[in-house]
């Protein structure tokens, strides 16, 4: 490690770059700053949840009445596969991904994520993954085959669209994203924290990205063959799938769900973590049971692979299978019961600021408590063969990933906004989004709980008009469309944000006790001016100045810093390269910017395609081109890092 | 109310995780070969759904794999193992032309390995084994076939290190980047010990 001693690289003037560096795009474009990721990251999330929203109105607007024709069957099906998939790894999960790489390496002290240029690479491969996903409503039709594509639905004889192939090979894109994502979280997160930040003072927000980033890079891996072996039926003439040829369709659920459960902790934890930031700084006193939420956390993320055929319980496993699965589904509901009542703990008796990131995480907490429940009675067999497949499910995802996931993740852009940004969002729409959402959000999904119970099954394009189904229906629909006002309002709050004239945002204004709020908001290039160094568990509270206790600014000296060791600041990056900014006292490892992480992402999406396309001539081209773009881009990654 | 006080001590310059002399770099290797891991283990696990199958359907695994030759191609993917260390061993102690080319012997071994395992899958298309041609061919096929692309990227990691290495990029100072791709190559053999136990050996 010491041996890594930077090697300081003067900026090129003479770079045929140069001109485009003053362009603003290029600062974006070719951008290795985690900041700068991570805004990327929640914007783009933002915008596919906006097209994923949108498309739940479709649906719902669909189901309003019964025999509606709004929307053909086949467009349906389309409709719901892709506001799900969308949702799923194009909304929450990128969007937990964003709040994460903008937030943890400020949280633990550094200056970038341990791989910067990779986290670029990341970023882009999910974004262009996501436009091809899309893309595919204009190419030939979307998926149709719902969010968990079972086989043999998804085979060529059943399905001879390009929908699933869209669908696999998006999904393969994000894959890649996801798992060097999570390599560099779990580097950054094990290696990069400051001096004094010991596992036990970790935030609990960078705890469960550490246990989220764990569960990716091993769960992901049975996706991507279940995706393979269905790629290689599709376009090699395999029949892994297929039982006309021998293959097992059911093999894919078991691969699907060894990926599919550990998801949804990969979409919960996160908002999880940032409901245990929340909570402590609005109820001014620290989280209680710190421990127990962060080993919980590892609980959680352990049973999550012991649990997967709870999904499978009508495919006929057998009892012993049944009750083995249920056994662990049941037992994950301790660790995830032992957090609800320890954020309970932190705001009894606390000093409570019912401002808008509070009011989230407690919209969070009470639908997660009513996900929770409805996902303890589907966790029991005899219920589950009574409730799967329909409008029950529809209901608990939506609590866990709806009213749990997007819940926690509002409360973080409103509690991190500005610091991201410098400025706040306005109160007073904030607390307007937050009531609207809620209310909508309960008036939407709490009825289906009882369409499920009466029968109604999921993702059937209309009903009967005498089946009893009208009334939840109308009352679904009216709500999703409150829905889709609130988050309009929060769309409304962030354009204003961004309009006003620019205010002075004190480093802490919420008066938290984490590391990123020791430094400026937004924090510089190289986010702080000295290493700082770790005493408690809550730097800006435990050795907050008493002088200063009632200005809204904690102020930066009150965390020791040290001068930069040069060998730390080496290891920020996969090379020794990169030039060093700042005071005569510290040096500052920032890579400098590369657009060979957005080439490298571009071309592997144009090898998608190529795999996508029938025609051979169309298949060459874009196989060439995008090996083209692959090996230029990877040679001169290299070339930036080992020279 | 008060957690962990100052004053309980002298900040730790690192946290006693024993993490601190892991390269960053070599972290997250380890942290892609453990998803690596599901990678192949779901894939042999596949494999494993399909055996009954397998071994019912026509022609039978043992039948056509020739086991005598894939033992020498996974002697010589061991023996590249070998060449591995060697070169890490000379470039960390400054012997840069024969790590270099124990780096170049290590790719041509990797290759022999590649250009023997094409031999047996056309060997088997002539028999009829194809990814088509039924459940034991796409298996087999599928499963080997990525491992064979590991291996071939594994091959062109180590020509850029043998081109880095004869440029003096390594040193005993700097040795990291050999020691990463190193550890994927290993990575590589030990899941070709598996398949060729699990996949030739088993009866």
């Amino acid at each position: 490690m010491a041996a890594q001693v930077a090697v300081p690289v003067p900026q090129q003037e003479a770079s045929p770059l140069e001109l485009r560096r003053e362009w603003y795009g290029w600062q974006w474009l070719a951008t290795v700053d985690h900041k700068k990721i991570g805004i990327m990251y929640i914007a783009a999330s933002l915008a596919f949840f906006l097209i994923g929203g949108f498309e739940a109105l479709l649906v719902r607007t669909q189901l309003i009445s019964p025999l509606n024709t709004f929307l053909h069957p086949d467009l349906y099906n389309q409709v719901f596969t892709m506001h799900a998939t969308t949702m799923i790894f194009l909304g929450v999960m990128p969007m937990s991904v964003g709040v994460g790489n903008y937030v943890v390496p400020l949280m633990i002290g550094a200056a970038d994520m341990a791989y910067p240029r990779l986290n670029a690479f990341s970023f882009w491969l999910f974004f262009f993954g996501g436009i091809f996903l899309n893309l595919s409503f204009v190419m030939g039709g979307a998926p149709n085959t719902g969010w968990f594509a079972y086989a043999p639905l998804t085979e060529r004889p059943f399905n001879p669209g390009t929908g699933p192939d869209f669908w696999l090979l998006g999904l393969q894109l994000l894959g890649i994203a996801s798992i060097a994502g999570a390599v560099n979280f779990i580097v950054t997160i094990l290696k990069m924290r400051a001096p004094g930040m010991t596992f036990m003072r970790l935030p609990l927000f960078t705890w469960v990205t550490l246990i989220t980033s764990f569960l990716i890079i091993f769960a992901f891996p049975s996706i991507t063959i279940a995706l393979i072996l269905l790629m290689f039926d599709r376009l090699a003439g395999t029949s892994f799938f297929l039982p006309s040829g021998g293959g097992d369709p059911l093999l894919w659920q078991h691969l699907f769900w060894f990926f599919g459960h550990p998801e949804v902790y990969i979409m919960i934890l996160p908002a999880m973590g940032i409901v245990s930031e929340v909570l402590p700084v609005f109820s001014r006193k620290p989280i209680f049971g710190y421990s127990f939420i962060a080993y919980s956390s590892v609980a959680i993320g352990f049973l999550g692979f012991t649990v997967w055929a709870h999904h499978m319980f009508v495919t006929g496993l057998g009892e012993i299978a049944n009750g083995a699965f249920a056994t662990g589904s049941f037992l994950i509901g301790v660790p995830t019961g032992v957090k609800i009542f320890n954020w309970i703990g932190t705001l009894w008796g606390g000093s409570l600021r019912f401002r808008t990131p509070l009011l989230f995480a407690c919209g969070f907490i009470a639908n997660f408590i009513i996900g929770g429940i409805s996902g303890i009675t589907l966790a029991s067999p005899p219920v589950d063969f009574q409730q799967t497949d329909t409008y029950y499910v529809v209901a608990h995802i939506h609590y866990v990933l709806f009213g749990g996931s997007i819940f926690g993740l509002f409360a973080g852009l409103y509690y991190w906004w500005p610091k991201m940004f410098g400025r706040f969002l306005n109160e007073g729409l904030g607390k307007a989004h937050f009531w609207l959402q809620m209310v909508g959000f309960n008036l939407t999904f709490f009825p289906m709980h009882w369409l499920g119970t009466e029968g109604m099954p999921r993702r059937i394009y209309t009903y009967f008009p005498n089946q009893g189904f009208e009334l939840w229906n109308l009352v679904a629909t009216l709500g999703s469309y409150l829905l889709g006002i609130s988050i309009l309002i929060f769309v409304v709050n962030a354009f204003l944000s961004a309009r006003r004239p620019a205010e002075v945002v004190p480093d802490n204004p919420w008066e938290a006790a984490t590391l990123e709020w020791s430094t400026t908001s937004p924090p510089p290039a190289h986010n702080f001016d000295a290493v700082p160094v770790v005493y408690s568990r809550y730097p800006l509270w435990e050795d907050r100045d008493p002088e200063g206790a009632h200005g809204a600014t904690a102020p930066r000296t009150n965390v020791d810093a040290v001068s930069h060791p040069a060998d730390d600041v080496a290891a920020t990056g996969e090379g020794e390269q990169g030039a060093h900014q700042g005071g005569a006292a510290h040096a500052f490892h920032l890579p400098n910017p590369t657009i060979f992480p957005v080439i490298l992402a571009f071309g592997l999406v144009l090898i998608a395609f190529a795999l996508l396309f029938a025609p051979p001539v169309l298949k060459i081209t874009f196989l060439v081109s995008g090996l083209v773009y692959g090996v230029v881009s990877v040679y001169g990654w290299v070339r930036q890092v080992s020279d | 109310m008060a957690v962990v006080t100052r004053g309980h001590g002298e900040p730790l310059a690192q946290s006693p995780t024993g993490l601190e002399s892991l390269d960053v770099r070599k972290l997250g290797m380890w942290a892609f070969l453990g998803s690596e891991c599901v990678f192949f283990g779901a894939l042999i696990a596949s494999y494993f759904v399909y055996r009954p199958l397998i071994l019912a359907g026509d022609p039978k695994p043992h039948e056509v794999l020739g086991i005598n030759f894939t033992a020498l191609l996974a002697f010589i993917l061991l023996i590249s193992s070998l060449t591995m260390v060697l070169a890490l061993n000379a470039i960390q102690h400054d012997r840069r032309r024969a790590g270099a080319y124990w780096l170049l012997a290590t790719a041509v071994l990797g290759t022999t390995f590649l250009g023997g395992q094409a031999y047996e899958f056309t060997k088997l298309a002539q028999e009829g084994v194809t990814l088509s041609s039924g459940i034991f061919g796409q298996c087999f096929l599928v499963l080997t076939g990525f491992h064979g692309t590991h291996v071939f990227l594994g091959v062109i990691w180590l020509l850029a290190c043998f081109a880095r290495a004869m440029r003096g990029g390594f040193n005993s100072g700097n040795y990291i980047g050999a020691e990463i791709a190193g550890l994927y190559w290993h990575f590589v053999d030990i899941v070709w010990v598996a398949i060729f136990t699990l996949i030739y050996l088993i009866p």
